[in-house]
């Protein structure tokens, strides 16, 4: 396999009601992306586009051949890519593999979604599409619902009184805020207390709205290339694609003994890890898939960075926090720079991609010395993708 | 080769609030709700047994926020039970008010009865769903 190097990157804002459509907030996060790698449009041989639910946002299937052909990547390959949440990281793997392989030289990834334009019903219904159609929504079961059922399986699981949880899991939303507000691209720009997510209007016991990220619109995308395609083109600091992992689950009943682990994503760790020779402990930041508060304890422990049942005292001690153990979600995470699905993973490619370049000093948010970087995407029952960046090619 | 308990048949049993789940004839253990393959050695000998929808109540959330079409029945509970056979089943907690329902509840005994979702725009059916009722 050839090394594989991320060679530009681009992302719109991420907003309620963008008035843009998602193939314009596709094309254009695209051709920065183009731009930045000093390359054309017509250099790019194929496409890879996390997309979920296009059809019911706008109408609109197959976004990525409209955007493609909107930004003269004429007649390539451009396919969508769904893993639910998951489907940009899904995106960057498929695309890591066809220029691993030889076949491509030049690729784009990305990924858009446009979910405020269904409102909070549709897009709760929509998003439920995600567990199984047949044996769990029948009950109403929604994706805060199955993080809430996590939730006290946690508390029960690691002996934590609920009420002491909470507050931990408040933390989480408070720490995404405070580096949400330093985004430029974030949807939310608010200061959060712990006081304030604990009184917040319950949404799924015992979840409150602020344990929640929003629905979002927005798109993202990267340019990755072979290494000697990368010589040839950029003089940039080259990020490489040094580990991949993608594993998937069924339904929530079908994983019981396992749970509030997610077997998913300690399978993918292990690949990604596996693939690199890293361990958790040489992670020096990392995006992690924080759809609810719960979400990034039970992730930052399936990746190996906590003990089970130990995240919460980690982010009471500050150690998720730059100049702690392991930085986590420095872009505000999905809760406040928000989360297109399909544009999550590249997002997040994005952030860490920053960082291992060196490029967040600007907004006040650099890892100083960020060498190797994880991503980390969850979607619907279980399909979790991981990813592992270097700024030297492992 | 056909699944021994497609959904159809566990959901019409479902709806005269029978359990239906699937014995593995290589490890003994059962599945529920079916699947094609055992969920414990993934053998794929099976064969269809009634089961009792005794268990212990996991964990549940009362749902605040509802899908389309779904707002009549805000607010309404999910649950997770670990069935006396072994499995988890997903269903919704009845006859308790909301209000009144705390950690203590975790461990209590249920039973299980059938409650159909007459489905909507996107579904291609009615959907019969497990409901769990604490044994006094």
């Amino acid at each position: 396999m050839r090394k594989v190097v991320i060679l530009g990157l681009g992302h719109t804002k991420f907003c309620f009601n963008s008035p843009k459509t998602g193939v314009e907030m596709l094309a254009e996060a695209s051709v920065e992306a183009i731009l930045d790698s000093n390359l054309n449009p017509r250099d790019i041989q194929s496409a890879y586009i996390g997309n979920v639910l296009g059809t019911f946002c706008e109408g609109q299937a197959t976004v990525s051949q409209f955007a493609c052909d909107d930004i003269g990547c004429l007649n390539i390959p451009a396919i969508r890519y769904e893993g639910a949440c998951a489907s940009g990281s899904i995106a960057v793997r498929e695309a890591f593999m066809w220029v691993a392989s030889g076949f491509y030289d030049v690729v784009l990834v990305g990924g858009v979604e446009k979910a405020t334009a269904m409102g909070t019903s549709l897009a709760t219904r929509t998003f439920c599409m995600g567990t199984d159609s047949k044996y769990e929504f029948g009950t109403g079961l929604t994706f805060p619902g199955f993080f809430a059922l996590l939730t006290r399986l946690y508390a029960t699981q690691y002996n934590l009184p609920l009420s002491r949880l909470k507050e931990q899991m408040a933390l989480v939303s408070v720490q995404s805020h405070k580096y949400g507000m330093k985004n430029p691209h974030g949807q939310i720009k608010q200061e959060i207390s712990v006081d304030e997510v604990l009184k917040s209007m319950p949404v799924c016991t015992p979840l409150n709205l602020h344990d929640c990220c929003p629905f979002s619109d927005g798109a993202a995308a990267a340019v990755l290339c072979s290494e000697e395609a990368a010589r040839k083109i950029s003089s940039k600091k080259p990020v490489y694609i040094s580990g991949i992992g993608l594993a998937t689950s069924g339904k929530m009943s079908s994983q019981y003994k396992y749970l509030p682990r997610l077997r998913a994503r300690e399978l993918a760790a292990q690949q990604s890890y596996q693939m690199t020779g890293f361990k958790p402990e040489d992670v020096d930041v990392c995006e992690l898939h924080d759809c609810f508060s719960i979400a990034s304890f039970i992730a930052a422990e399936g990746l190996g960075f906590f003990e089970p049942g130990k995240a919460g005292e980690a982010w009471e001690k500050g150690d998720a926090d730059i100049g702690g153990k392991i930085p986590i979600n420095i872009s505000g995470g999905l809760k406040a720079k928000g989360h297109p699905i399909g544009a999550t993973g590249v997002s997040q490619l994005y952030h860490i991609t920053k960082q291992l370049r060196g490029e967040m000093e600007e907004n006040g948010v650099q890892v100083d010395g960020a060498r190797v970087g994880m991503i980390d995407t969850l979607g619907g029952d279980g399909c979790i993708c991981n990813l592992i960046l270097t700024t030297d090619g492992i | 080769m056909d699944y021994k308990l497609p959904f159809k048949e566990y959901n019409k049993a479902l709806r005269k609030n029978k359990l239906l789940g699937l014995k593995c004839n290589d490890c003994g253990s059962i599945t529920c709700p079916p699947k094609m393959a055992c969920q414990e050695c993934q053998g794929l000998d099976l064969e269809i047994v009634e089961l009792t929808g005794q268990g212990k109540l996991l964990s549940f959330s009362t749902h605040y926020i509802a899908p389309l079409g779904r707002d009549n029945e805000i607010p309404y509970t999910v649950a997770l039970v670990e069935l006396d056979e072994g499995p988890w089943l997903l269903g919704n907690l009845i006859d308790i008010n909301p209000r009144k329902m705390d950690m203590g509840l975790i461990g209590q005994k249920v039973t299980t009865a059938g409650r159909v979702f007459p489905g909507d725009t996107y579904s291609d059916g009615p959907i019969a769903r497990p409901v769990f009722s604490l044994v006094e």
